[in-house]
């Protein structure tokens, strides 16, 4: 008897409840329209059977509950209304699959006039590339990547120097213009998922998959990882800015090509020498670092991440948090470094100083830091602590264990690495949150000491 | 000379029964105590996936509020426990399980044919499970690949456990896979060769057809993913490059070239989708006689559930590649995988109409297990319709890979199936002991259970619907999704805990009924089929006493016309309902 009513409750809480939900689709912002349609079709096709099979089972419940006296009918089948039955919901899953076809046939093929642009994807980081004038993309292959080429596009190719690369996971597509995404992993499946756009699609390593739409609606939306791809899964973020085709042309200007890239001077590290000497009177002449005045030891540390960082300074995306005291101070002297140019002049300058001794100053478990470590800091910094250029990830090993300290404070605490722009600390955010407590937060960092 | 089994032979089924508690309850080829085995082992390894499930919901609920892991473990988590919900607890305890218990004596045969391979099966799957277990003290622990196991990632640094724990994963599938077919081969040959007399494949009860139906399934089934298991540990240990095209790690290339993903995504699923009927079908056959036997009244439509389950069985050898719809493969696919899917729809609809139909005009005592049973079709239903969602192509674009995909699987094979494994233990826990459960605790666990899980389930949905995506350790900042979805996911994480809490009250009943439930008798419910005729309760070793029974009618002649009581077993003769005694024909229809 309760389990009637409770039957009838479940269904009409369930409709009342899809009803009252906020949580319901983005809103569209692409051409797919017909995807949302096909969806509601379901919707009301599946939620009149949900409603009209419960309510009669429910009413059978009712009606024929247990009664003294009371005896079942006895019906081994009904051939007919079995028949009917099956009809009608064939009837009604064709309504519901013939429309989605003729979708799924506008999905499979791209229009004529889509331009196309590509998507590649990495452990844990989003990149993009964007054919140059010539209209037309260059090949790649695994065996080009390096770090001077992390595209591995094929020097050789003619069609490929004038490509557009971007590093950063943000880019940008022009509104109401077609596109075709292509997808290209460097290592493992990822999945490109923009959820306004309703469309997604794998990225497989060994061969290139795509998708396509028209953005219809100017702003700036995420773009997801939807494939698990190894512990950084969550963290893989990237933004897609749609916007007005004169803004697009602007930021497509401002990336560089594959030629520029690969034709850039190398730094001068001897100019850096004499940029290095401000900051010399806080980290030290050899970048030793002076916990006293709370500047972390630089030597050892990478050039393309002191400069990444350096820029982060002076764009505010670092060191702008009204809690975090010492960035606010490097804030401003990394603004004295007033070109790009001085930026990786002082940043090469730094990497090839010496390495000197970081005394130890906390103290833990590190047997338990290191089972922390392995499992969750080593996929991007290394088993051996030295980071690496193809996760973005900086050296530990023989740095200020005090500055790390306070650092991933900062990012369990959000003070560091929750600007939307620090693609990089927004990962550490999460990451961070492995160590749990102050406790392990010293067992890592003591076995971060023990590193060679 | 009339001709007489070997088995009735009266020296025979004297000579195999144990005497020893050794050969009794451990190493045991009862079909009845490996059956128990088999249950115990899998309702304890699924108390495992249970726990991991409660600690991904905690870090989902309230990921700044407890400190039990971090994202290595979460992904770990979610991969222990999807694969042990699947293959070590809802495959083992429905075929190990129920099939082991109920094939036998639904055939009215004494055992299984093959019962030391039957006995091996058993400790070759327990085998599996410590394997599997290991994985959580090995270096790096278990494997966080998900429990689809995609490579490359599955065997690449930056995946837990992608060296020690993923290998003991593949032979610790390898192994669950020896025993299946150990098992399943028994099964199979059990219900083809050793049904009673009279018994003829259309009088079987559809618990039996769900079984042998998934065991069949299985039987094509896990050799693919036998298969897939051991590629990947090839191109783990020996290099090869089965599934690995050239790729990168950590900025430097790895030594493979050429492999496909993708192909392991197909060889996977299609294990992965049959696995899916392999856990359904037999809970949809126990279910049915739940339904009947409580509504006392004939399964409706007994031939046609029949068939649907065969044709449910075949289907879905044609539909895996569903699971497969942005995973890059030729995206033309789809038209065929989309209509094969959405044509399943067709005969599980008729299933479900016609136990709703069963219910129509009954005589219905809605007592615990019947409960179980009803609130198992409301959620199928549920599960079932959201299936059409993601199985037309176009709207797994939007939905893949986001919660709505989570909700859809758990209410579909693991709400569902589970409400079933309940009513069943319920139902058949009489004849397991020889005691009644006790009904108010059985109430309240289904109330809890049923109610809670929906709580859960139903709002998941619609974090689908917005496009949260799944296995992700913590959401971070997006635009897109609203606090109030963070609000949503903590009460849904305090529906899960209330769930999880409230399977105390299932473990106190058994165990509190063993010792001071009624005594059942033999036959409680006032069923037809044969497990509840045996002379003994619980059946002793060979199950019938000196004859074997015979059977003269069909499994569902409850509440027949003008015989005096309201169900008439399947061994009793009479010209009543469907029976062989005015008519040869299986055709129950004509007596409609």
């Amino acid at each position: 008897m309760a389990i009637a009513v409770v039957l009838v409750l479940l269904v009409v809480g369930s409709v009342v409840f899809h009803f009252a939900s906020p949580w319901w689709f983005t809103p569209l912002a692409s051409n797919w329209g017909t995807i949302d349609f096909t969806i509601n079709l379901t919707f009301w096709v599946t939620g009149a059977v949900f409603v009209a099979v419960n309510l009669f089972m429910a009413y059978c419940v009712y009606r024929f509950r247990h009664k003294a006296g009371h005896k079942a009918v006895y019906e081994p089948e009904n051939a007919k209304l079995e028949i009917g039955l099956s009809a009608v919901t064939a009837v009604g899953v064709i309504a519901m699959l013939a429309p989605g076809l003729f979708v799924w046939a506008t999905f499979v093929t791209v229009p004529e006039e889509a331009t196309e642009y590509e998507v590649v994807g990495q452990q844990w980081q989003w990149s993009f590339r964007y054919p140059g004038n010539d209209g037309v993309l260059g090949t790649v292959d695994t065996r080009h990547i390096s770090e001077a080429n992390p595209f591995g596009i094929n020097p050789e190719d003619p069609n490929g120097q004038d490509d557009i690369l971007v590093k950063d996971p943000e880019m940008y597509l022009p509104v109401g213009k077609p596109v075709k995404a292509l997808l290209r992993s460097k290592d493992v499946l990822h999945n490109y998922t923009v959820p306004q756009f309703r469309v997604k699609m794998d990225l497989v390593p060994g061969m290139v998959t795509y998708l396509w739409f028209t953005p219809t609606v100017v702003g700036s939306y995420d773009i997801l990882c939807e494939e698990l791809c190894g512990i950084g899964h969550h963290v893989m973020r990237g933004k897609v800015v749609v916007a007005e085709q004169a803004d697009y042309d602007a930021w497509l200007s401002r990336q560089p090509t594959y030629a520029q890239l690969a034709g850039m001077s190398a730094p001068n590290a001897a100019a850096g020498q004499q940029q290095y000497a401000v900051c010399a009177s806080c980290h030290g002449q050899q970048g030793e670092g002076n916990p006293a005045l709370n500047a972390p030891k630089l030597n050892g540390l990478q050039s393309w991440y002191i400069e990444r960082q350096l820029k982060y300074y002076q764009q505010g995306v670092r060191g702008a948090h009204p809690d975090d005291v010492y960035g606010r101070q490097m804030a401003p002297m990394a603004s004295m470094l007033s070109t790009d140019e001085a930026v990786r002049n002082v940043a090469a300058y730094i990497s090839q100083l010496p390495v000197t001794d970081a005394p130890a100053t906390v103290s833990g478990n590190a047997a338990n830091g290191m089972s922390i470590y392995n499992a969750n800091c080593a996929a991007c910094h290394g088993k051996d602590g030295k980071g690496s250029w193809a996760t973005d990830a900086p050296n530990l090993v023989g740095m200020s264990d005090w500055y790390a300290y306070t650092q991933l404070n900062n990012f369990k605490a959000e003070i560091r690495g929750a600007h939307s722009d620090d693609d990089y600390g927004e990962q550490m955010v999460s990451m961070a949150t492995a160590m749990r407590n102050e406790e392990q937060l010293n067992d890592v960092l003591s076995y971060i000491n023990s590193l060679q | 000379m009339a001709y007489v089994p070997l088995a009735d032979q009266d020296h025979e089924h004297e000579l195999h029964d144990p005497h020893t508690f050794i050969t009794k309850y451990v190493w045991s080829q009862d079909h009845k105590v490996i059956a128990i085995q088999y249950g115990g082992t899998a309702i304890l390894v699924g108390l495992v996936a249970l726990g991991l499930s409660v600690m991904m919901r905690l870090q989902l609920g309230f990921p700044d509020t407890f400190s039990l892991i971090d994202p290595s473990s979460y992904y770990q988590a979610v991969t222990m426990h999807g694969m042990i919900m699947v293959v070590y607890l809802l495959t083992a305890l429905f075929l190990g399980g129920f099939g082991n218990y109920l094939i036998p004596l639904m055939c009215g045969a004494r055992d299984m044919v093959f019962p030391f391979l039957n006995m091996l099966s058993f400790w070759f799957y327990l085998l599996s499970v410590l394997i599997l277990l290991s994985s959580f003290f090995v270096t790096g622990g278990p494997t966080g690949a998900g429990w689809t196991l995609y490579p490359p990632q599955t065997i690449t640094p930056g995946t837990p456990g992608h060296e020690t724990g993923i290998l003991l994963m593949l032979i610790s599938l390898g192994v669950f896979i020896v025993a299946f077919t150990m098992g399943g081969l028994n099964y199979v040959t059990t219900v083809l060769q050793a049904r009673s007399r009279g018994l003829t494949m259309m009088r079987l009860p559809l618990s039996v057809w769900g079984i042998l139906t998934a065991t069949v399934l299985g039987l094509f089934a896990f050799p693919a993913l036998l298969v897939s298991a051991i590629m990947m540990t090839f191109d783990l240990m020996l290099g090869t490059s089965f599934f690995m095209p050239a790729i990168m790690a950590a900025g430097e290339q790895l030594d493979y070239n050429g492999g496909s993903p993708i192909l392991f995504q197909h060889l996977f699923w299609f294990f992965g989708h049959p696995e899916v009927y392999i856990v359904a079908l037999p809970a949809f056959g126990l279910v049915s006689d739940v339904l009947s036997t409580h509504a006392r009244k004939n399964i409706f439509g007994y031939r046609m559930m029949v068939w649907a389950i065969v044709a449910i069985g075949g289907l879905s050898f044609v539909v895996w590649a569903h699971h497969m719809y942005v995973s890059g493969m030729n995206p033309y696919f789809g038209f065929f995988f989309a209509t094969t899917t959405l044509i399943i729809a067709v005969p599980t609809a008729l299933k479900v109409y016609n136990w709703v139909l069963t219910l129509w005009e009954g005589d219905i005592r809605l007592n615990t297990p019947m409960l179980f049973a009803i609130g198992f079709i409301f959620t199928f239903i549920h599960g079932g319709l959201t299936g059409l969602f993601l199985g037309n192509v176009v709207i797994d674009l939007p939905l893949s890979d986001t919660y709505f995909v989570v909700a859809h699987f758990h209410m579909v094979m693991g709400v569902s199936p589970v409400l079933v494994v309940f009513a069943a233990l319920y139902h058949w826990y009489p004849k397991m002991t020889g005691k009644m459960m006790n009904e108010t605790l059985g109430k309240l666990h289904f109330w809890c259970t049923f109610l809670g899980t929906y709580a859960i389930y139903l709002p998941m949905h619609y974090l689908g619907f917005l496009g949260v995506p799944r296995r992700y350790y913590a959401m971070g900042s997006t635009d897109f999704i609203p606090e109030s979805a963070q609000a949503l996911n903590a009460n849904i994480t305090l529906a899960a805990l209330f769930v999880a809490t409230a399977q105390v009250l299932f473990f106190i009943n058994v165990f509190w009924s063993l010792k001071n439930g009624k005594p059942s008798g033999g036959n409680p419910w006032g069923a037809t089929t044969l497990e509840w005729q045996t002379p003994d309760t619980p059946p002793k070793h060979g199950n019938w006493g000196k004859d074997l029974p015979v059977v003269h009618r069909w499994a569902y002649d409850y509440s027949v016309p003008g015989y005096p009581q309201d169900f008439i077993p399947q061994n009793v003769a009479g010209d009543f309902g469907v029976s062989d005694d005015h008519d040869h024909d299986d055709a129950p229809a004509k007596h409609a």
